[in-house]
């Protein structure tokens, strides 16, 4: 019992690290699962299915606006990415706050090819970040199941 | 609470301040779902009741200064704290932040701006209408931590004053005796850069304040 703990909280531990060092998480995550105790061992997995939603709803409202190129409502874009930027910033979505940046720059020059580029990579970023962070957090109860407690990972 | 009521925190019959202080109540106003969630969370972890509601107008409404005369009922706690976002739709936070200090009955309340955005003019426009701090997002434990010891610092201080009969220019003796202690108190953490925009914004606000 005791080792598939420590095999499991092993895997927990390798895993979270690899996510920062390949850029997907960046602190602000890391000041989140602080927040994170015995009595709310949701939150960040709360915390995060919002931004998710977040992301969803954003996404599709930048897409509509980009959708004619005759008529784009580049305020309205912009506004999207503005709010996108912050809840990211918010979580620790290193990527998606990244592509953001970029973004915003592209609505500054009303870009509309270059939007649609950064809408493209905010969506794939997102949910690639939604898959990674489901493994985690399934890796997460895997080690409550079993019994253990959730490892603190310092991340340097 | 009647309306027009000015609140304070409850003061013990016999002046000392010894006890236990009693929890902030915070409102925090934020237009994102996100950050509401997470400085709902902050706020709690540091032993503050929190209340949060996403715009500047519920705010004003939950205070009972949208006009409407006989509050809701919602508001059942009295608020030690407002904490907002700057950018939000309609109103923004600076415009939150005037209208409560333009109120007689509100403006003692101490209110922190939040943004992801570290514009000095900002930060220095909202300082002078009477901000207690501006915090860089995203907001982190220590941010908190550090806005709830000076609310009950200053809090702590005014209780002291309203036992003594020339209230106000005590309170203004104690405010300027407060902001430089607390600019060199915070120079002994100096890890990240939004406690050295809150050193140097003290100075500019005291500064600021100094009579011509």
């Amino acid at each position: 019992m005791n080792t598939v703990v420590a095999q499991l909280q092993r895997q927990f531990q390798d895993y979270l690290v690899s996510l920062y060092q390949q850029g997907f998480l960046d602190n602000q995550f890391t000041e989140l699962r602080k927040l994170q105790d015995e009595g709310t061992p949701d939150f960040v997995a709360e915390v995060v299915s919002l931004f998710f939603d977040d992301c969803s709803k954003l996404i599709n409202s930048m897409s509509r606006s980009l959708e004619r190129p005759e008529n784009v409502d580049f305020k309205q874009v912009d506004s999207g990415v503005h709010q996108l930027k912050g809840s990211s910033s918010s979580v620790g979505a290193r990527r998606v706050k990244n592509v953001c940046i970029s973004f915003k720059e592209c609505c500054d020059v009303q870009n509309r090819e270059g939007c649609l580029r950064c809408l493209q990579q905010v969506d794939y970023e997102y949910k690639m970040l939604k898959t990674k962070l489901q493994d985690l957090f399934n890796l997460e109860q895997q080690i409550v199941q079993a019994g253990g407690a959730i490892p603190q990972v310092n991340i340097n | 609470m009647a309306v027009g009521e000015v609140m304070r925190m409850d003061i013990p019959a016999g002046g000392d301040l010894s006890v236990t202080s009693p929890e902030l109540h915070v409102l925090a106003v934020d237009d994102s779902i996100v950050d509401r969630k997470v400085i709902e969370r902050l706020l709690r972890i540091s032993a503050c009741k929190v209340t949060t509601v996403e715009s500047g107008a519920m705010a004003l409404q939950y205070l009972g200064l949208d006009g409407d005369k006989g509050a809701s009922g919602l508001k059942d706690l009295k608020v030690n704290l407002i904490v907002t976002d700057y950018s939000m739709p309609g109103l923004t936070g600076y415009d939150l932040l005037k209208k409560i200090k333009e109120s007689s009955v509100f403006r003692e309340i101490p209110v922190v701006i939040m943004s992801s955005e570290n514009i000095l003019p900002r930060i220095e426009q909202c300082l002078r209408e009477g901000a207690e701090d501006f915090l860089l997002k995203p907001v982190k434990l220590a941010d908190v931590k550090r806005i709830k010891e000076l609310i009950m610092r200053n809090e702590a201080e005014d209780c002291k004053t309203l036992s003594h009969s020339n209230k106000r220019k005590l309170a203004e003796d104690i405010d300027d005796t407060a902001s430089s202690s607390s600019s060199s108190s915070s120079s002994s953490s100096l890890e990240d850069s939004s406690v050295k925009d809150f050193r140097s914004s003290k100075r500019m606000k005291s500064e600021l304040s100094s009579p011509l």
